[in-house]
């Protein structure tokens, strides 16, 4: 039977339990629902959690050790050669086993047929012991919930005890992200630490991971100096900000300050539609048209410009990026209060200089967290330097040069084949470590000033 | 005395300075004005990029939604497809159909004899030609022993060709069609049998090396499987998590800690969580790579933080004169919570959680890190089988160096857009709609 099968069954048995439940529970005070303690719905819902709660319970375990127990009888029963090989070999064998299951290859060893067929009949078995044993569990739960009914029990409170374990544990799930991402960043980080020296990945000048493919040199290739990667991620961010900032805070105090009302609610959309387009469409876009275009415009000039520039990438990245100044200092701008504004009029400034020397100082912690934020969305961008920005590692700061970024070796070196002892993989996480590291300072670091900044007018 | 001399001081003074500002009022004005343009031409500027993208991606994509078709006359002859008298689903789909349509292709060219000139000439057409006339007899069985106009699809060279985007002035090196082919293309016009007709295979075909066949269907399956696996597990999630934090939660560190963490990890690059995803779902768990499944659960993490702020701006905003109402009338807080502030506040929450799915359809760097750049032609049936979604297919096809990708990368942006743009516009109906002011 289906996984999927035995899940619309079990939620048509927990069904049966709600209703079981309910006309129990009012069969039992012969229909006077003030004679119990809670609603007759409660009792239903107690019966229907008791039935589906353990159930679902083992049914996960089960797929969750299904695979891994059936291959082990699988391999167990597998010729004395075939178990005696070497443990990649052994694994590869495996992997065999397992596409020839799901009928992606057409297995053509015999001796790996009987195990391909042990494989199948195994699965097949255990898919009926589930059900037979979920059916069990359910309809057991559920006869054991109802015989537990009767009229003083309190049904709603140990349904809400549930329901509020369930928000509990939900609220959980966001604190176990943050875990993940630091331990699964960190041992592989660890891992990588261990071949190469963290003193060499920080403070070396020269990266170039494919050299250390080559078994003999693994870890003394020296060739995962870090820095050209730091110093390409920076120019590009430093590009888009020169191109966002000025861009984003301009419109965002004419938006605040001079525009009329109608004005205002058709423009702010419209700009803010920059922010919700893919920034894969944005990578396209980089290096289809604007890197091209400034290699032209560099040619014109006598300028010799890389098509992979990294003033292309940072000038797309600047676009995408203008909502997210304008938006936030929007907000900041309009926090100030009028009181200050009028306070300034009434001294006889106008409307620029009650701007520039009354609001901006006093939206300043604001707009400078707003931009620290959209710095660090700028720092981790992926899709468009990995579009349109270059591959080879170049140390300069010339915008007119490729360079590479942390994002976009992350992805060179994790796409396609990869072994997971290698350090070009690894190299890949103990980046994704820096940039996590670098972007969480930067956000608490903006949080910290725009809370204490909301807090000051409020 | 004293007191006119201090008058006409104060006087003089106060014209001194009246002065003084009448003269600095005109640069002043000036500056004013300065500023305020300075203002317009930002916002002029960031517009401007805004037309300067759509159009761009417009014309480029625009000439994909056609595609050039060549009618052949094809025999379906028993001779060449059942030598040996027994038509079957085996034989039938081991038939050599590129032998028909050779067949028809060289009558209408009889001066061509060279083997290599004739092996040209079958190359003006996709290699998936005899792909459609075999599909024609699987619809039509007795067409066998007959003759019948089939409009097959053309290589995209010529497709390149018959839209525009190759000169024919150019030296012969530099094109991909030699001079004999462009005359028997010219040959072809001529007769009518060279037309561009709409382009349906890109809206139902899967991926695939030659720019005529490749298609966004598989793609957009691709997408809708891991929205669903996202849908099904942060809308939920996101929620509950919402009205714990925002309901029931105590104020203290522990919640604290958890509420620092939403917001922190809604500024995470993105790239992050395909690492997390990688490692855990994929090398821990072992979940198969390239499927939906995983692609969802990394976007499920990734969109959770959005929906849980979402939701509770939304709850903030039902006022508690509605708590204090249910729970003076005896509901316990659960209750309350579920049967009347819950309500209210949904329309905003499903707001929240559209956009959310909206930037979860659009993301593309954390699903590069579980695998689903992988070529494939398939179209996905299930959550488990490998697959990819819009936007890597779109970073795929713009890596691909063949020309007449670049258009279909571009109309493939446009697919992607117009279900973005609808979901957005069904947020703010939403919202619209819904929206209540207290």
């Amino acid at each position: 039977m289906q996984k999927s099968t035995l899940i619309m069954l079990l939620l048509l048995f927990s069904t049966a339990a709600y209703y079981l439940g309910r006309t129990r529970s009012l069969r039992l005070v012969g229909g006077q629902i003030r004679n119990l303690h809670s609603l007759p719905a409660y009792y239903g819902y107690y019966v229907a959690l008791w039935c589906g709660i353990p159930t679902l319970i083992l049914f996960f375990l089960w797929t969750a050790l299904e695979i891994p127990v059936v291959t082990q009888l699988v391999m167990a029963d597998l010729p004395e050669e075939l178990r005696s090989l070497p443990a990649d070999r052994h694994s590869l064998l495996i992997n065999d086993i397992k596409n020839a299951v799901s009928g992606h290859v057409a297995e053509t060893k015999p001796e790996l047929q009987a195990a391909v067929q042990h494989f199948i009949r195994l699965n097949s078995l255990g898919n009926w012991l589930l059900t037979g044993l979920a059916s069990c569990v359910a309809l057991g739960a559920a006869v054991f919930a109802r015989s537990r009914i009767h009229k003083d029990q309190r049904a709603r409170n140990e349904v809400e005890k549930i329901i509020r374990i369930f928000l509990v544990g939900s609220s959980l799930v966001a604190i176990l992200t943050t875990v993940g991402i630091v331990l699964s960043v960190l041992f592989e980080s660890i891992r990588f630490f261990e071949l190469v020296p963290i003193t060499q990945f920080l403070f070396g000048l020269e990266w170039s991971p494919q050299i250390a493919i080559r078994a003999d040199q693994v870890a003394s290739s020296g060739a995962f100096g870090a820095v050209p990667l730091f110093a390409g991620t920076l120019l590009i961010s430093v590009i888009a900000m020169i191109v966002a900032v000025p861009i984003g805070l301009l419109s965002a105090i004419y938006l605040a300050e001079y525009a009329s009302p109608r004005f205002r609610a058709v423009t702010k959309p419209l700009l803010e539609i920059l922010a919700g387009i893919p920034t894969v469409v944005y990578g396209f876009f980089a290096a289809l048209t604007v890197a091209p275009f400034i290699r032209g415009l560099g040619a014109d000039f006598g300028l010799d410009v890389s098509s992979e520039s990294a003033l292309a990438a940072g000038l797309v990245m600047g676009i995408m990026i203008i909502p997210f100044v304008s938006s936030l200092s929007d907000d900041f701008i309009n926090a100030v209060p009028q009181s200050l504004r009028d306070g300034a009029y009434a001294l006889g400034a106008t409307q620029s200089e009650t701007i520039r020397k009354v609001v901006i100082p006093a939206a300043l912690p604001g707009i400078v967290g707003g931009i620290l934020l959209a710095a660090s969305r700028a720092i981790g961008e992926t899709m468009i330097v990995v579009m349109a920005a270059g591959l080879s590692a170049n140390l300069t700061a010339n915008p007119l040069e490729a360079v590479t970024t942390v994002t976009t070796q992350i992805v060179t070196l994790l796409v396609g084949d990869q072994e997971f002892d290698s350090p070009k993989t690894l190299a890949a996480f103990a980046l994704g470590l820096v940039l996590f590291l670098v972007t969480l300072a930067l956000n608490i670091l903006a949080l910290h000033i725009v809370r204490k900044y909301r807090e000051q007018y409020e | 005395m004293n007191k006119s001399k201090e008058d006409t001081y104060i006087r003089s003074e106060g014209a001194r300075t009246h002065a003084i500002v009448r003269a600095g009022l005109a640069k002043r004005r000036a500056a004013e004005m300065r500023f305020r343009l300075y203002g317009l031409i930002s916002i002029v500027v960031g517009l401007s990029f805004l037309v300067i993208l759509f159009g761009n991606i417009f014309s480029h994509a625009w000439p994909a939604f056609q595609q050039t078709y060549v009618a052949l006359d094809v025999k379906f002859d028993e001779a060449v497809l059942v030598p040996d008298a027994r038509f079957d689903a085996g034989t039938q789909a081991s038939a050599d159909y590129p032998a028909l349509l050779k067949r028809s292709l060289y009558a209408l060219f009889p001066e061509v004899t060279d083997r290599q000139e004739k092996r040209s000439l079958y190359g003006l057409l996709s290699s998936g030609a005899a792909h459609e006339v075999q599909k024609r007899l699987q619809e039509k069985p007795d067409l066998l022993g007959k003759t019948e106009r089939i409009w097959v699809p053309a290589d995209d060279d010529v497709d390149m060709f018959t839209k525009g985007a190759m000169d024919r002035n150019a030296e012969e090196g530099d094109r991909r069609l030699a001079d004999s082919q462009l005359a028997w293309l010219d040959k072809l016009r001529a007769d009518g049998r060279l037309e561009k007709h709409f382009n349906m295979t890109f809206f139902t075909a899967g991926d695939s090396r030659e720019p005529e066949l490749a298609g966004v269907w598989g793609a957009v399956m691709g997408s809708f499987f891991t929205l669903l696996v996202t849908m099904t597990l942060s809308l939920p999630l996101g929620i509950a998590t919402a009205v714990y934090l925002e309901e029931f939660a105590p104020r203290n560190r522990w919640t604290d800690i958890i509420e620092v963490n939403i917001n922190n990890l809604a500024a995470v690059p993105s790239i992050v969580f395909g690492l997390l995803g990688l490692s855990v779902f994929i090398n821990f768990f072992g979940l198969p790579r390239s499927s939906p499944m995983v692609g969802g659960l990394v976007l499920t993490l990734m969109t959770l933080p959005v929906i849980i702020i979402a939701s509770r701006s939304a709850l903030k905003s039902v006022p508690p004169s509605i708590r204090e109402a249910a729970l003076g009338v005896g509901a316990s807080q659960m209750q309350t919570v579920f049967h009347h502030v819950l309500p209210l506040a949904m329309p905003g929450m499903l707001t929240g959680a559209i956009i959310g799915m909206a930037r979860a359809l659009g993301e593309s760097a954390p699903l590069l890190m579980i695998g689903m750049v992988a070529f494939i032609v398939d179209i996905p049936g299930s959550m488990a089988e490998p697959s990819t979604v819009l936007p890597v297919q779109i970073y795929l096809w713009a890596d691909s160096s063949e020309r007449g990708f670049v258009e279909r990368t571009s109309a493939a942006i446009l697919v992607l857009m117009a279900f973005l743009i609808l979901m957005n516009g069904l947020a703010v109906y939403l919202r619209k709609r819904f929206e209540r002011r207290w």
